[in-house]
């Protein structure tokens, strides 16, 4: 059963909208998720303010799809803490898109902000363009990002993708920037572009594969073989890969794979083994 | 004349000895009158009726504070108050901003709160949040045992000069009370150095924390000062400590005189832990309950453990380092100058660690097992042991078994196999309650209008929802937290503030400083004190003092030094 939120006009302010969740809408009417108060700005404003609201709304969370059309790149937290049932973005969508998530699947069409799926522990978010930074996360200062569920990304994502990285799996068909699986303790990060400095630092568990080019290795990673395929759950990635370990800085028993074809740079790690 | 007159309440008020009684309380300009005719009424029939809340020790403002909330953006993230007509917006957990942290303590009914650890040379940052802190009264203590000047005048066993040296350092910092943290520790941190007992002789100064101890303790009484010595222990956080914890109380013994108190031990539940390591750690409350029992020149309060995600920040920075060691967190450390030092880690109390449930016993222990409820104060030491916003739980335990049983379900099997807590029986009474929140501390800190509804007493008045006469409290564990959590009324300088546990009215409290007068002869040290200044510290000695029109609502309580 959809619930449709059509954005009535591009908003000037961040919105703060963890009210869209199959959760807080399961059981309700349509006049009932119209009087859900979210924040534009420093003013609370009803869902109904800002969406037009269409449809039928299911009993529980699970029989709960939000659909959800306009650009919604001002638009934070939607998806907070939900635990089951779909969310549907058409188009673009702001900050903080299923935080500390349960379960569910939520997809989006356009690009999705910073923070996506930080601190999530189950579930699916599937991103068809570019995320920001801190994919599956933490927020700041905190120690405690994804611990399960799996994040796909289609285009690209930016710095420090997969900080604090507990479990589950984040895969990016793009390129990542800096810091990808920064003080990550386990789970494990695929990305199929290039990867930006410093892959992994202070990572003590876990795995990074990184399928495209990456100018260097941090000092504290130490070459330990070079392996023909990673696994990735029930899957494998052809290699081959220079498989090191790190960050030795850190006592880490990270493993970060690095495609051996696409870095011609790093052959010299080769001929230590 | 307006005035509030509070009608058909259960009235505790320990110190004029009023138990439940049902009594009117008339309120007019501010204080408690006898009679007030023409006022408005507000009937708390069926509410228990208290003076507000008193804190002796609560960190909740200055430098560190301040850099605990820098150092934790998420833990204001999840805690957020937006802005209502009355009230500012706010963010905190365990460091709460400065305005929310007010609000808090209102909302519970609490009027009266002091920061205990205000690095000298951060004074006026300290007096700037504390400005900045409304709807409560609040004070704040110099921290001066490890203060190169006082350690200096102790050495030479210089009493009265140290002491016109404390009595100079409470008008220029406009502090309240003499606070010792880790004596002669901090100052032996500064070269990465620590003492282990309290006979350990302090590096470069040859003095002991022994003597520190002792010569503050002398000085405080020299000053006549309201509140005791305020002694954090060495050795705090460590197994083993309850040793330095008992000789601590028993090398200012001789100095009682008339059966008061004259050392307060603060957040004792950090120091009694027995043991030689973390696997052989075990509660130490009975030896230093028996101690306390058998004593009167003792008061202790709590730093009850709560299970959550808080923030640890003491002047104690060799404590911090080793926190920070143990747990791997993020962690700040500091030296400041020739005072003193600091430091700060988030830390995660948890039920299943044998350790910390242990440490929640321990809390517990004390409070239940010393017998003269005006010697053990309710405090968490906010943020460390968990925050302030806890003291409802925490009334909850004290007052029931029954809600103590329903924690040790959920504890280390081992910290619930070995605890004491198990075969105490003992439930505080609303009386007791009144004396560990409010009267007891406003005694203890001399603060001779608080914590109590007498006449001429400040209108500070907390009214609980809570019926001891309609049920049984320890068998409804839930109404006491629910009661205490949001207070029904609180009254503060006779203007009604807090109405059902919401803010109706913001107003500025006042900060209280002891405003010391030793002799003459004394204050003529100031020259010399210049000079030695200039020697010693980074700022200069004129902006070192905190002015007069520094504070927002000053209260200087005059106190006559015997010297």
């Amino acid at each position: 059963m959809t619930v449709t939120l059509r954005l009535k006009k591009e908003p000037r302010l961040p919105i703060d909208a963890k009210c869209i969740s199959p959760d807080v809408f399961a059981g309700k009417s349509l006049e009932e998720i119209g009087k859900l108060q979210l924040w534009e700005g420093n003013r609370q404003r009803t869902l109904a303010d800002i969406f037009q609201i269409e449809g039928t709304c299911g009993k529980t969370a699970g029989e709960v799809v939000i659909h959800l059309f306009g650009d919604l790149s001002k638009v934070r937290r939607v998806g907070e803490r939900m635990t089951d049932g779909v969310i549907k973005i058409q188009g673009n969508v702001g900050m903080h898109l299923g935080e500390e998530m349960r379960g569910g699947i939520i997809t989006v069409e356009g690009d999705a902000g910073s923070w996506t799926g930080s601190a999530m522990r189950g579930g699916t978010i599937e991103v068809k363009k570019d995320a920001g930074d801190y994919i599956g996360g933490t927020y700041r200062g905190g120690t405690k990002g994804m611990k399960g569920g799996k994040i796909v990304i289609h285009g690209s994502a930016g710095t420090e993708v997969g900080c604090y990285m507990r479990k589950g799996l984040i895969e990016i068909h793009g390129d990542v920037e800096e810091f990808v699986g920064i003080r990550m303790k386990d789970g494990t990060i695929v990305v199929h572009g290039s990867a930006g400095e410093r892959a992994g630092a202070f990572m003590t568990g876990g795995k990074i594969i990184l399928c495209g080019h990456m100018e260097s290795v941090l000092p504290t990673f130490t070459i330990d073989s070079i392996k023909n395929k990673a696994k990735v759950e029930e899957n494998e990635i052809k290699g081959p890969f220079y498989l090191f370990v790190g960050d030795l800085a850190e006592n880490g028993d990270g493993k970060l794979y690095v495609s051996k074809d696409r870095n011609e740079q790093l052959k010299d790690y080769g001929e230590l083994l | 004349m307006k005035g509030l007159l509070i009608k058909n309440g259960f009235v505790y008020d320990p110190l004029n000895n009023i138990d439940g009684e049902k009594i009117d309380i008339a309120i007019a300009g501010g204080k408690i009158v006898e009679k007030v005719e023409g006022a408005k009424e507000i009937d708390a029939s069926g509410m228990v009726v208290m003076p507000g809340g008193v804190d002796i020790h609560s960190h909740i403002v200055g430098a560190k504070v301040n850099t605990g909330r820098l150092l934790r953006p998420e833990d204001h993230y999840k805690d957020v108050e937006p802005k209502t007509a009355i009230t500012r917006s706010g963010v905190g957990y365990s460091i709460p901003s400065t305005f929310t942290t007010g609000y808090r303590y209102a909302r519970m009914g609490w009027t009266t709160v002091m920061d205990p650890a205000m690095p000298p040379l951060k004074a006026k940052h300290t007096h700037e949040e504390l400005n900045d802190t409304p709807m409560i009264d609040k004070g704040s203590y110099p921290l001066l045992g490890s203060n190169w000047f006082v350690l200096e005048h102790l050495r030479a066993k210089e009493y009265e000069e140290c002491a016109a040296y404390v009595a100079w350092m409470m008008n220029a910092t406009k502090g309240y009370a003499i606070k010792i943290v880790n004596p002669g520790g901090l100052e032996a941190w500064g070269f990465g150095r620590n003492v282990r007992n309290i006979d350990d002789p302090v590096p470069n100064f040859d003095i002991t924390p022994r003597e520190i101890i002792q010569g503050l303790c002398k000085v405080n009484t020299l000053l006549n000062m309201p509140h005791t010595i305020h002694v954090h222990t060495n050795n705090l956080g460590k197994p083993g400590n309850y040793v330095t914890a008992l000789e601590t109380m028993k090398c200012v013994e001789n100095l009682a005189t008339d059966n008061k108190p004259i050392i307060h031990l603060t957040h004792c539940q950090f120091s009694a832990f027995a043991g030689e390591d973390w696997r052989t750690f075990r509660s130490a409350s009975e030896e230093i309950c028996k101690y306390v029992n058998s004593h009167s020149h003792v008061t202790l309060d709590l730093g009850q453990i709560v299970f959550t995600d808080t923030t640890t920040m003491t002047a104690d920075g060799p404590f911090q380092f080793i926190l920070y060691q143990l747990t791997g967190n993020k962690w700040v450390n500091n030296d400041v100058e020739a005072e003193t030092s600091s430091g700060i880690v988030p830390f995660h109390y948890k039920r299943k660690s044998y350790v910390h449930a242990t440490q929640w016993t321990i809390g517990l222990e004390l409070a239940l097992q010393i017998m003269d409820p005006w010697k053990v104060f309710l405090t968490t030491d906010h943020p460390n042991a968990g925050p302030f916003t806890a003291y409802p739980k925490i009334i909850e335990w004290l007052m029931s078994r029954k809600a103590r049983d329903d924690v040790m379900k959920k504890i280390s099997k081992k910290a619930r196999r070995k605890t004491l807590l198990t075969a105490i029986d003992r439930e505080y009474t609303l009386y007791e309650v009144a004396i560990a929140t409010r009267a007891g501390q406003a005694k203890s800190l001399g603060l001779r209008n608080k914590g109590h509804l007498g006449i001429g007493a400040d209108a500070d008045v907390a009214i609980y929802d809570l019926n001891p006469e309609k049920k049984d409290l320890a068998k409804h564990p839930a109404e006491i937290r629910r009661a205490f959590k949001s207070a029904a009324y609180t009254i503060k300088d006779g203007e009604i503030v807090v109405k059902n546990g919401k803010v109706v009215k913001s107003v500025n409290g006042k900060t209280y400083w002891a405003n010391v007068k030793a002799s003459p002869s004394l204050l003529e040290m100031e020259p010399e004190l210049q000079k030695v200044f200039e020697e010693y510290y980074t700022v200069k000695y004129e902006n070192y003092i905190v002015p007069n029109h520094y504070l927002a609502a000053a209260k200087p309580i005059p106190v006559k030094a015997k010297v």
